[in-house]
């Protein structure tokens, strides 16, 4: 009775998980599909002309979908790298310093965490031409290093730091500084890998934010390249947006396999406790 | 002064939320501030003029922003209650099995989580695509008539929504098994001691231990299908005839195409209430949760 019911569950699950994956199944076969077979009727579930001319097309042909690669790393790296350090500092600053302001502090990040990017967009835009930030590294990657979900998951995760171990330090002569990196960091691991995979994420997933920044061809994201494949003036090529969709989400699924288990931790840490 | 003995004491907390804190008030606050008295500006890229309310004036009679107004509501209203009640069926049937089952449909169901929006964006535009997409060809074979899915105003917004809901089951899956792992299995074995049924169980016990989670769920898929963008700027410019039209695309729109910087960020003022009222509501809750 409880296994037949367990099979059920299971047979139900595997269908909609068919179901749910079938995007990402049609893009990654259509990317190996030429251009008159992705517009058959009825269309192919399995590509009988398997090709890697999208993949050469998109790869050597011209276009720069490596420095698009390249520019998704260093920005979504920066962000990630930058958020850390922040996050770190403060959610540990908010949970076991004392000082005046603290409280309203913390919940004026937290209040604004929620608030649309497009709230506070044409200022921004308009900071960033006078800095001269338009299609640099730098336009993209600042205005998201200050990441007030990171700063809170770190401060419910100082939480479990015993004070009397940070008591032992300063008694045994330790700074500030040592204390912070030599102790407090170590034991924040796994909040910190948590801030770093979902700052990374949000950085290679930024569209808007990179499309009013960057708009010159060699500066562009992978998104950004892609939505070009996507949008082309020329009508576009099914099997190369499908192989410049695949090419995109790739780095994204090593990281997904990866980190599995600290996706997992990072989404439940981040939550009311239910 | 005990205040200023006090901030020379707390020298320390200052030190390290400093750097997050000068980040946050360069580009969050300031923007945040900036863009409000904006929104009281007639401003392009150069010249800016004082207009008092008049940009919120004309809001309130521009046909084509309330069309984004409502069209954003109904986003949430479509999207949310399904996310809400596919994640939690997924959450509760993946909860029963074994480990290796649990964390492989858990993965699945994530996966697409992981993907650009751009990316899926690209996929869909071809499954919707009314000559030779996936989507007319599966209905075709039960017999039902093409649609132009993103070309029909009755369809654009569906199509969209489905988009949406394409991507965003996998955290709010992983939160509810979080949440149903939170709940004694001693409540439910007094529960079929006295003869409850799992129907029972469920509607009796599981539903509501895992407010909490439902509700956190609730408020951030909210916010999430409020900041939609992606699939609207690529999939049908707000169209057919201002169907999938929202307030962050009209933002975006007025502001970088018709270079209405005051007249959009007046449009940011009314995002800015609706989602602060949500915003609150959420830190109400957390609040409730942390200071214990």
């Amino acid at each position: 009775m409880k296994s037949t019911k367990r099979m059920l569950a299971a047979a139900i699950l595997a269908v909609a998980a068919v179901i749910y994956l079938l995007p990402l199944y049609w893009m990654i076969t259509g990317s190996f599909k030429i251009q008159s077979d992705t517009m058959k009727v009825p269309p192919e579930f399995f590509p009988r002309n398997p090709t890697l001319a999208n993949y050469r097309a998109l790869l050597f042909g011209g276009m720069p979908a490596f420095r698009w690669l390249f520019n998704s790393i260093v920005i979504s790296a920066a962000i990630a790298f930058g958020s850390v350090v922040t996050s770190a500092m403060a959610g540990y600053g908010f949970a076991k310093k004392n000082f005046p302001g603290r409280n309203w502090l913390f919940w004026l990040m937290l209040l604004t965490m929620t608030m649309p990017l497009q709230i506070r967009l044409i200022p921004l835009f308009s900071m960033v031409r006078q800095f001269n930030w338009s299609n640099t590294y730098m336009g993209a990657v600042f205005p998201h290093l200050a990441y007030p979900f990171g700063v809170f998951l770190v401060r419910q995760f100082s939480h479990t730091i015993p004070n009397d171990l940070l008591d032992a330090a300063r008694v045994d002569g330790a700074s500030e500084i040592g204390t912070f990196t030599s102790i407090v960091m170590p034991l924040l691991k796994p909040a910190l890998a948590a801030v770093a995979i979902f700052s990374f994420i949000q950085g290679w997933n930024d569209y808007m934010w990179q499309l009013i920044v960057l708009n010159q061809n060699r500066m562009l994201t992978l998104p950004l390249g892609v939505a070009k494949l996507v949008t082309s003036a020329s009508g576009y090529d099914l099997g190369l947006a499908m192989a410049g969709a695949t090419f995109a989400f790739l780095p994204m699924l090593v990281v997904f396999i990866i980190f599995q288990r600290y996706f997992v931790q990072g989404i439940t840490m981040g939550a009311v406790k239910g | 002064m005990p205040l200023i003995r006090s901030i020379v004491k707390g020298r320390w907390g200052y030190f390290f939320i400093g750097p997050a804190y000068v980040l946050f008030t360069i580009f969050t606050i300031y923007p945040l501030f900036e863009g409000i008295r904006l929104s009281f500006y007639d401003a392009g890229l150069k010249m800016r003029t004082w207009v008092g309310f008049e940009n919120y004036a004309r809001l309130l009679t521009d046909s084509a922003f309330r069309r984004a107004f409502l069209n954003t509501l109904h986003f949430v209203v479509i999207i949310v209650p399904v996310i809400l009640v596919l994640s939690l069926l997924f959450a509760v049937l993946i909860f029963g099995l074994n480990y290796v089952l649990q964390s492989i449909f858990r993965a699945a169901f994530y996966l697409p989580s992981v993907a650009s929006g751009v990316v899926l964006v690209a996929v869909w535009l071809w499954i919707y695509n009314p000559t030779y997409g996936l989507l007319n060809y599966l209905t075709g074979l039960v017999g039902l008539p093409r649609i132009a899915w993103l070309g029909d105003a009755r369809w654009a917004l569906p199509a969209l929504s489905v988009v949406v809901i394409s991507w965003a089951l996998g955290r709010p899956i992983i939160l509810f098994i979080a949440g149903l792992n939170g709940i004694s299995r001693e409540v439910y074995e007094a529960a079929m001691i006295d003869g409850a049924s799992s129907w029972q169980q469920f509607i009796r016990i599981t539903l509501p231990l895992l407010t909490p989670t439902t509700v956190f769920v609730l408020v951030t898929q909210t916010i999430g299908v409020f900041q939609t963008f992606v699939v609207v700027q690529l999939l049908t410019r707000g169209g057919p005839a201002y169907a999938t039209q929202t307030i962050v695309y009209s933002i975006y729109v007025t502001a970088f195409q018709f270079l209405q910087f005051g007249y959009a960020a007046a449009m940011g003022g009314v995002l800015l209430v609706v989602s602060g009222s949500i915003a609150l509501f959420q830190l109400r809750l957390m609040r409730a949760d942390i200071e214990y």
